[in-house]
């Protein structure tokens, strides 16, 4: 099963195994990763999903879609280079150990 | 072509129990916990013959087709009505019941204006009004809930985000339950409501003009939008009136909706007040529990399946999402009011590309009324019998008398 780090805004590492498909956002609530909480359920709606991928994975990533790239511009604590909505990444062989550190609020 | 309740009667799939029950009925609608059941019992789906519609009440298969937009089209109406075969009572929404690439437009038009971002800037007057109305209804102990809580703080505080100059509770929260009562069949509900219409729309159009707005609320900024050519500014008039339609009687029933779970559940709010922290989730587990809207319908555009049953184009599928949030299978213990539960998935807000775009600004309201109730308040408890008032798609409270004690 793909590994996938997160890392909260004190620098403390979580590593999860995650069931390939599911994506980081609910591999996190799934595993009680406190830093994202997913409110609306993948709909691209909240942005309380927010993560900054490391950018040695950022390229393995999809792109960013219209939608997303609209919510990550008004996501509640600033968006930064490497920012994505973990819903949209989707945890796979090719992304195993992937790394993402998540903000210090999502609200 | 014949035609039930505006849209194309279609034959029962194989394979798919016909079901003669009414889920309009106001008893089924007051109290629908049995049919529910009883619906999830019968299977993916059941054929309603008197509406000549599929329904479908388990967790799985109305998150399958309440979420594929592709196959399950919104833009054929998500009430009874299919707008291919005739002209609806008002033109559709340009949000709720239009599909991409058309509706990717005018949903980021309103997810920009109500972003997170947008959303921490209300918190505060969010906060304010909401302790000033706990404190206000603490000093009177006892009062009929629906209309000077649940009906009052969304008309102050929404109706204030949205930028309007001017507020009438009863036209703002009736506007909403009209609109709703619409998506069912031709019934006395929705008679009943429709005839409220000459009232209500052209005082809810005057509002919703730019020259009426102020100039840093929601509505401001989807006319931004208009000012720079994202949208029209016809476009920018009627999205306006979309939050309020949506924005209003929704919350007001949210609001209602948690202050009966409150009530009911003692032992959960005792809870609440000793972990402030459990004010988000407590307002998700209100939504899963009560679902205030709770059936929406798809039109399938295309001959598919869902769970190995053919359903044809054309055909009407009502998505229950009250029932789904009670689904057993996907929520262990479904029936229990549970304040720590964070049901991530749950429909109550929809899911995919049409999932509730306001659904920032309820939450912060909510977390400002669940926070006030848990900071100020010791004991909530009934007063008298509440009573729910049915809508054909709304789960709303008509009555809820409580006692609020220090």
């Amino acid at each position: 099963m793909p590994r996938v780090v997160y890392i909260d805004a004190a620098g403390h590492e979580t590593e999860v195994e995650a069931e390939a498909g599911a994506s980081l956002m609910q591999t996190a609530v799934g595993n009680g990763i406190d830093g994202i909480v997913g409110e609306c359920g993948g709909s691209l709606a909240c942005a309380t999903c927010h993560v900054v991928v490391e950018p040695d994975w950022l390229s393995k990533l999809p792109p960013v879609s219209d939608m997303e790239n609209e919510m990550l511009d008004f996501a509640a604590t600033e968006r930064q280079p490497g920012s994505r909505l973990s819903c949209q990444i989707v945890a796979s062989a090719e992304l195993d150990g992937i790394r993402v550190t998540m903000p210090e609020s999502q609200y | 072509m014949q035609l039930i309740e505006g849209h194309k009667a279609v034959e029962p799939p194989k394979g798919v129990p016909v079901w003669d029950v009414d889920p309009y009925d106001p008893d089924i609608l007051a109290a629908p916990e049995a049919y529910y059941a009883d619906l999830r019992a019968k299977g993916p789906f059941a054929c309603l013959p008197r509406y000549s519609v599929l329904v479908c009440g388990r967790y799985a298969e109305t998150r399958e087709v309440f979420s594929d937009w592709e196959r399950f089209v919104s833009s054929r109406g998500v009430g009874l009505q299919d707008f291919s075969l005739g002209d609806p009572w008002r033109p559709p929404s340009i949000v709720l019941e239009v599909d991409p690439p058309y509706h990717t437009k005018t949903r980021t038009v309103l997810a920009r204006a109500m972003s997170p971002r947008a959303v921490k800037g209300l918190v505060e007057d969010f906060r304010t009004a909401a302790h000033e109305l706990v404190d206000a209804l603490l000093e009177k102990g006892t009062f009929e809930a629906v209309e000077e809580f649940a009906e009052t703080y969304p008309v102050r505080v929404f109706s204030a985000a949205v930028g309007l100059k001017q507020t009438d509770r009863r036209r703002l929260v009736d506007y909403g339950a009209m609109v709703f009562n619409a998506l069912g069949p031709d019934n006395e509900l929705r008679r009943a409501a429709m005839a409220k219409g000459p009232d209500i729309v052209p005082w809810i159009t005057e509002q919703c003009a730019r020259d009426r707005m102020e100039a840093d609320g929601f509505g401001a900024a989807i006319y931004e939008a208009a000012d720079n050519g994202e949208i029209t500014h016809d476009e920018a008039a009627m999205l306006v009136r979309s939050l309020l339609s949506a924005g209003v009687d929704t919350t007001v029933t949210g609001i209602g909706n948690a202050l009966w779970c409150l009530a009911n559940n003692p032992a959960e709010f005792e809870r609440l007040k000793a972990d402030p922290s459990l004010v988000r989730p407590a307002f998700e587990e209100v939504l899963r529990f009560t679902s205030p809207v709770h059936t929406f319908c798809r039109t399938a555009n295309v001959d598919t399946e869902v769970a190995g049953i053919e359903i044809a184009r054309d055909t009407k599928i009502l998505c229950v999402l009250g029932s789904a949030n009670l689904d057993e299978e996907q929520w262990p213990g479904a029936d229990r009011f549970d304040i720590a539960r964070r049901p991530v998935g749950h429909l109550a807000f929809g899911v995919g590309i049409h999932g509730c775009v306001g659904q920032n600004v309820a939450r912060a309201e909510m977390e400002a009324v669940l926070g006030a109730l848990a900071e100020k308040v010791g004991t909530i408890e009934l007063a008298g019998d509440p009573v729910w008032r049915p809508n054909n798609a709304i789960h709303a409270l008509d009555s809820l008398p409580l006692t609020l004690k220090r």
